[in-house]
């Protein structure tokens, strides 16, 4: 399985704070790779220096073996990196079918005709159809993640970067969120989702890493990371008041 | 999803654009069921609300917020003049040359201000507005810091006879108010400008969605300088004397657009309109009491900044999104699949 993204020896620091220290790990094409961690990691401000809205201090990451470290984040877009915030972004003087419509003319490239199709398409597998034409500004919190997911989706990546999607879900909301990522892999997509429900993570990754104060520290298959002693020792808390 | 489609306009932008059309026209024939004086109020109107289009195109959905535009106005001014006075070319000629040099010149200014974020962007725009009123008042050719008047020949060449002049500077206002406000709304409606609605409401997602942030907001700061210029070259063909003070004047060409920007609604296309009308309403009505007027005006615009931060047309608006020019795009047949 070749690499579609790779991190090698990413380095970033908020001053004394380190929150991704040399952090190395690799991305298969059409994976699905969960990422788990401790608040306050450094998951999210790792997803930031993959999609080029922070600058790293050191260290490379390259997009299907090519070196994008320095590039603006609109160009890795455009390459194929789309992300959800884990803080909604919605633009929010636009309806919630508007916010799609941006993501893929400008993200995907696509014209307009093209644009609406994939965009209707997307909102109803997200169950956002209903919406389309409410304004993205007055959404609820959990309305406004899921715009965040179709509207990534729309920019149609090759890498698709998830952050924390699936808290405050019924049950069966959840069971469908699975079921739209599934199959979204389906459709060849590499995924790295950050996500503090794991039985949801559980049901779509193929590999887990853990990482803690910015490292790195367990990475593998997802039962064994689970089970394993150190993972354990962190994570319980979070599981506990989740 | 087959009967599902997707519109731009709605009821309500269809009736609009039928009035707007119908407006035009009926202003067209001003000159022949109006008098001298309100010919020259209804110009004056839309060279402000081409200033104020222009100014909400930069700061509203660019997020540039110059406070000196009135460098554009000015330049177009002295640009006018001298393609009149030197080169000899006609009045009609010389307002689209003003237009382009005004484009050409804000290209290496917005290369250097943009370089300054906020504040200090403001700051810098004034800044540049004030290096050209300093070089223009140098130019002893143009007066130096006097200035100078337009020779009777170039005012002449325009039309034969008074009435005619009036009347066709009147329709070069009229006409630059719908080349303006056309060129906005059609870049609005374009790829460019779906982008720019994007980062009008969150840089942060745009520039994450593939959005070149710098490259969108220069070729506003371009458009927008280059019209700014055309509209400054028939403000000095109407007023037909020309000074550094009158034409770089952040009085009359930046703080009571900014006004109108605020009153009307900042980030729509309709605000800037309805804000000139409610300025000129307010003016020609309270004019005659002095610094009454002008407190009047300054109590109106913080009033609306309290009350309705969005302006009139934000309250108008409302959550419902209403608008008069079709820029979004709806989806229609969603009742038919039940939920
Ligand atoms: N722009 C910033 N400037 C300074 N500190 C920051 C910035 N962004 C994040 N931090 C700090 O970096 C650390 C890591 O934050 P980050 O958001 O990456 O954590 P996280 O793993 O995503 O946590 P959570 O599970 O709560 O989302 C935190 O201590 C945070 O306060
Ligand atoms: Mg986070």
């Amino acid at each position: 399985m070749a690499a579609i993204l790779e991190l090698a020896g990413v380095l970033k620091a908020f001053g004394a704070i380190t929150v991704a220290d040399d952090q190395s790990w690799s991305l298969g094409t059409g994976e699905a790779l969960g990422v788990i961690g401790p608040n306050g990691a450094g998951k999210t401000t790792m997803f930031n220096l993959v999609t080029g809205t922070l600058p790293v201090d050191g260290g490379a990451i390259r997009l299907a073996g090519e070196d994008i470290t320095d590039w603006p984040a609109a160009r890795r877009c455009r390459a194929g990196l789309a992300r959800s915030f884990q803080v909604p972004q919605p633009f929010g003087a636009m309806t919630i079918f508007e916010n799609a419509f941006v993501a893929a003319t400008q993200g995907a490239g696509l014209a307009p005709a093209e644009a609406e199709d994939l965009c209707l398409d997307v909102l109803d597998r997200t169950g956002l159809l209903r919406k389309a034409n409410t304004m993205a500004g007055g959404l609820t919190l959990l309305e406004r993640k899921r715009l965040e997911l179709a509207r990534a989706m729309c920019a149609k990546p090759r890498v698709l970067l998830l952050d924390e999607i699936a808290g405050g879900l019924t049950d069966h909301e959840c069971k469908s969120l699975i079921e739209t990522i599934n199959g979204l892999r389906s459709t060849g997509i590499s995924i790295v989702w950050i996500e503090h429900v794991v039985h949801a993570l559980l049901a779509v990754v193929d590999r887990l890493i853990v990482i803690d104060f910015g490292r790195k520290i367990a990475e593998g298959e997802p039962r064994a990371i689970m089970d394993s002693r150190e993972v354990r020792k962190i994570y319980l808390g979070i599981e506990a008041d989740a | 999803m087959t009967n599902l489609t997707v519109s731009r306009s709605t009821p309500a932008s269809t009736i609009a654009m039928v009035a707007l059309g119908t407006a035009i026209i009926i202003l067209f024939a001003a000159p022949w069921w109006a008098g001298r004086s309100e010919l020259r109020l209804l110009g004056e109107i839309f060279l402000y609300m081409s200033l104020a289009t222009l100014w909400n195109f930069l700061a509203g959905y660019a997020g540039l917020v110059s406070v000196g535009q009135q460098a554009y106005v000015g330049l177009g001014g002295y640009m006018f003049f001298a393609a009149t006075i030197f080169w000899g070319l006609s009045p009609l000629v010389a307002l689209p040359i003003a237009a382009l040099i005004g484009a050409a010149i804000s290209a290496p200014v917005a290369a250097l201000i943009f370089r300054l974020r906020g504040a200090y962007f403001a700051i810098g725009t004034w800044v540049v507005a004030e290096v050209f009123r300093l070089t223009f008042a140098q130019i002893s050719a143009l007066g130096g810091g006097s200035g100078t008047s337009l020779p009777v020949s170039v005012a002449q060449s325009l039309a034969d006879g008074r009435d005619a002049r009036e009347a066709l500077t009147y329709w070069l206002a009229l006409g630059i108010a719908v080349v303006v406000i056309g060129a906005v709304f059609a870049f609005l409606r374009s790829r460019r400008g779906v982008a720019l609605m994007a980062i009008r409401d969150n840089e942060l997602a745009a520039k994450s969605l593939g959005i070149d942030i710098w490259w969108t907001k220069f070729t506003v700061y371009v458009v927008t300088a280059g019209l700014t210029t055309l509209v400054g070259g028939l403000i000095f063909l109407q007023k037909l004397r020309i000074s550094p003070d009158a034409a770089f004047s952040v009085n009359d060409s930046t703080a009571f657009v900014i006004f109108i920007v605020v009153i009307g609604g900042i980030g729509t296309l309709e605000g800037p309109i309805l804000g000139t009308l409610v300025y000129f309403a307010l003016r020609e009505t309270l004019a005659d009491y002095g610094t009454i007027y002008l407190i009047a005006l300054g109590v109106v615009a913080i009033a609306i900044m309290l009350f309705a931060p969005k302006g009139l047309w934000g309250l108008i608006r409302g959550h419902r999104g209403t608008e008069l020019f079709p820029l979004s795009r709806r989806v229609r047949g969603l009742t038919e699949k039940g939920q």
